[in-house]
């Protein structure tokens, strides 16, 4: 059992603060990915939860008991990092074991367990050798042996994937996803790219400049993003956003060049006179023949990507990107018109960024997800 | 740089042999002396090739100078001062990059500040230490007023004395107390990875478990490259031990002991000079160091160069 709680943390060096008032709430056997671009404190975190960093304010507790003031050692986490961090003079052998090693694990207690963690990650050939003579793809793998061996309860990844190519990288995280599958421990996986965060977690927390924007699964963040960041963040090719203004008369929204977006009425009567930001998805949009869609744009450019195209077309003069499998023979600076489906449709604040809907500025509450 | 410059390499290829002709000529000189009976060395014009005289004039010099003590003397000093060094260095650099704590700074600077003031720099102190090396204990207790205190209050009169002339302590200490071997620690473990530190934490490793499981172990290189330089070091030191030991018969170190050798007006009162014996001598004491230097060449290299990775 060890779920982990992070209260009102905060961290600061100096007088700079990095991180304010963070709190998630961390379930046993969960795999959590925190994803944010760098510098967005998602290591930090990670890195205070191991007892790396020391926690400015507030408080972390593992499996309820408060670690703030414990040593790394003490509090059960094992951690792969990005640059796997293995002893170059140590063999693949001794650099599983060493924590073994360490906690006085008899020779012979400590071949067996070594030989085991390394059957189940594909390294029994490799024992005898240095890091040096490995690939990017087996370090990697020993880096993971090493923190299994220890049984922790839980399990943190810091950007493990990125130094690896990308063939090597989905092959990983595939492994990493089975691997958290058969221990028991709770991962928490820190990531700036979002297919790994969407493909690996049960939930997903997107942070921004030091805080938490959003947490939920994957499906609901792509659904319904709780702000312009993490709409614009999540999601590949990334989000268009069109300026307007709500009107609950007309139960739409206007755009800046006056053309007119369908809005449920509830919305439209919640948010009445509101200037938003109207976030449209690539992949959710249709093109269609001029005139015969809610919205009428002109073909900029488009791009091949073999299993469909790319179109970036403009409203006026903002960007729209469509992203669609049909292969439409079309010209630069062709009229053509778009579909929006009204579940499509995303609205924010313009000033607060954050989610509207018929509640209003809706923050994503906690939801149950399967353990 | 990858160029093809044939008149270069010509060139630099002529540089370097030049160079090692103009250092090695002194060598073959002292060693074509060493195979010359006095006569023939101190006859006009220099003999360029050797003679038959080398295995009488090495027993001889050997036997003169006696040898055998002086060398003891000198791989005991000499393994004293590297292991000494290397223990000292290695502690040190691991406090000044691993810990923070408040002061680190200033002692980096101390320690930096000794590059500056080499032992002969400041030998007159240092010769004042050795010759009491509680002086400056004595010296704090007599400036507070504790050793009145302490007169006054139990009759004694505190007097600490601790004599380093005469002995091998003496010899090595100060030798140990230079501040190269810290700084050559230092820069191998300012490039250690942050992560390499943090993987050590998280499987349970105390900072000693890591400088003895993980430092050491990598700067192997370090080690070889600082025990040879120091051991070369503490071989040729001539002015410290010519200072302090006056017992030269049980502690004299073959650099001072070769100045016997040397001919003046007080080893040959004046006669002919035994300049045969001086560089037999000289031959005898030159092999330790080279062969400490090719030995462990392949080592000391990499050291320097931090390559080993």
């Amino acid at each position: 059992m060890a779920d982990i709680s992070i209260r009102n943390v905060a961290k600061s060096y100096g007088k700079d603060s990095i991180m304010q008032g963070v709190n998630l709430e961390i379930r046993n056997r969960e795999f959590v990915v925190i994803l944010g671009p760098s510098g967005c404190g998602k290591s930090t975190l990670l890195r205070m939860i191991a007892g790396l960093e020391a926690i400015t304010a507030g408080e972390i507790a593992i499996a309820g008991q408060v670690v703030n003031d414990l040593e790394p050692r003490q509090r059960g986490c094992a951690m792969v990092f990005q640059n796997y961090a293995l002893y170059p003079h140590m063999t693949v052998a001794e650099n599983i074991g060493y924590a073994l090693k360490v906690a006085g694990v008899g020779r012979a207690e400590r071949r067996a367990a070594v030989e085991r963690v390394a059957q189940s990650v594909g390294l029994n050939e490799f024992l005898d050798r240095r890091p040096g003579q490995l690939s990017g793809g087996q370090r990697q793998r020993v880096a993971m042996a090493r923190a299994i061996i220890r049984e922790p309860r839980v399990f943190l990844f810091d950007e493990p994937l990125s130094n690896l190519d990308a063939k090597l990288r989905v092959q990983m995280r595939h492994e990493i996803r089975r691997i958290h599958n058969r221990i028991e421990a709770t991962s928490v996986f820190v990531t700036h790219d979002q297919h790994e965060g969407m493909t690996l977690a049960d939930r997903l927390v997107v942070m921004n400049k030091g805080t938490i924007e959003q947490v939920g699964t994957p499906e609901e963040i792509y659904d319904h993003p709780a702000s312009v960041y993490v709409g614009g963040f999540i999601g590949s090719p990334a989000m268009n956003f069109l300026p307007g203004q709500v009107s609950a008369a007309r139960a739409a929204v206007v755009l800046g060049d006056g053309q007119v977006l369908d809005l449920p009425r509830d919305v439209a009567t919640a948010a009445d006179g509101q200037l938003v930001q109207v976030g449209l998805r690539p992949e959710q949009l249709t093109i269609v023949a001029p005139g015969t869609a809610e919205l009428q744009a002109r073909v900029d450019f488009v791009e091949e990507l073999g299993s469909g195209r790319l179109y970036h077309l403009l409203v006026e003069d903002l960007p729209l990107t469509v992203l669609s499998p049909d292969k439409h023979a079309l010209r630069d600076g062709d009229a053509v018109g778009v579909t929006v489906r009204p579940d499509a449709l995303h609205l924010f604040g313009a000033e607060s960024g954050r989610r509207i809907d018929a509640r209003g500025a809706r923050v994503a509450a906690p939801q149950v997800v399967p353990a | 740089m990858i160029e093809r410059t044939p008149v270069l390499n010509a060139l630099t290829h002529v540089i370097l042999v030049t160079g090692l002709l103009l250092l090695l000529f002194p060598v073959w000189i002292a060693f074509v002396a060493a195979t010359h009976d006095m006569t023939a060395v101190n006859t006009a014009p220099v003999e360029l090739w050797p003679g038959d005289q080398f295995l009488v004039n090495l027993e001889q010099a050997w036997a003169i100078s006696d040898m055998g003590t002086k060398f003891t003397n000198t791989v005991i000093v000499a393994v004293g001062v590297v292991v000494g060094k290397i223990a000292v260095a290695c502690i040190t650099a691991f406090s000044l990059v691993f810990f923070n704590y408040r002061g680190r700074m200033l002692v980096f600077w101390l320690v930096f500040i000794t590059l500056m003031l080499p032992l002969e720099v400041r030998i007159v102190p240092t010769y004042a230490v050795a010759a009491n090396a509680l002086s400056p204990f004595q010296a704090m207790l007599d400036a507070t007023g504790l050793t009145a205190l302490i007169a006054t209050l139990s009759g004694v009169q505190v007097n600490l004395e601790w004599n380093l002339l005469n002995s091998y302590t003496g010899l090595i200490l100060p030798l140990v107390a230079t501040a190269t071997g810290t700084f050559l620690y230092r820069q191998f473990f300012l490039t250690i990875p942050d992560e390499l530190v943090e993987a050590a934490k998280m499987d349970g490793a105390g900072p000693i478990r890591f400088l003895i499981d993980v430092l050491i172990p990598l700067s192997r290189t370090n080690i070889a490259a600082l025990a040879t330089i120091m051991f070369v070091y503490a071989w040729n030191q001539y002015l410290w031990p010519l200072l302090i030991i006056t017992d030269r018969a049980n502690y004299g170190m073959v650099a001072v002991e070769l100045g016997t050798l040397v001919p003046d007006q007080f080893t040959t009162g004046g006669g002919t000079p035994t300049w045969h014996l001086a560089m037999a001598g000289t031959l005898i004491v030159m092999v330790p160091p080279i062969v400490v230097v090719v030995l462990m060449q392949r080592w000391f290299v990499r050291g320097l160069i931090n390559t080993d990775k």
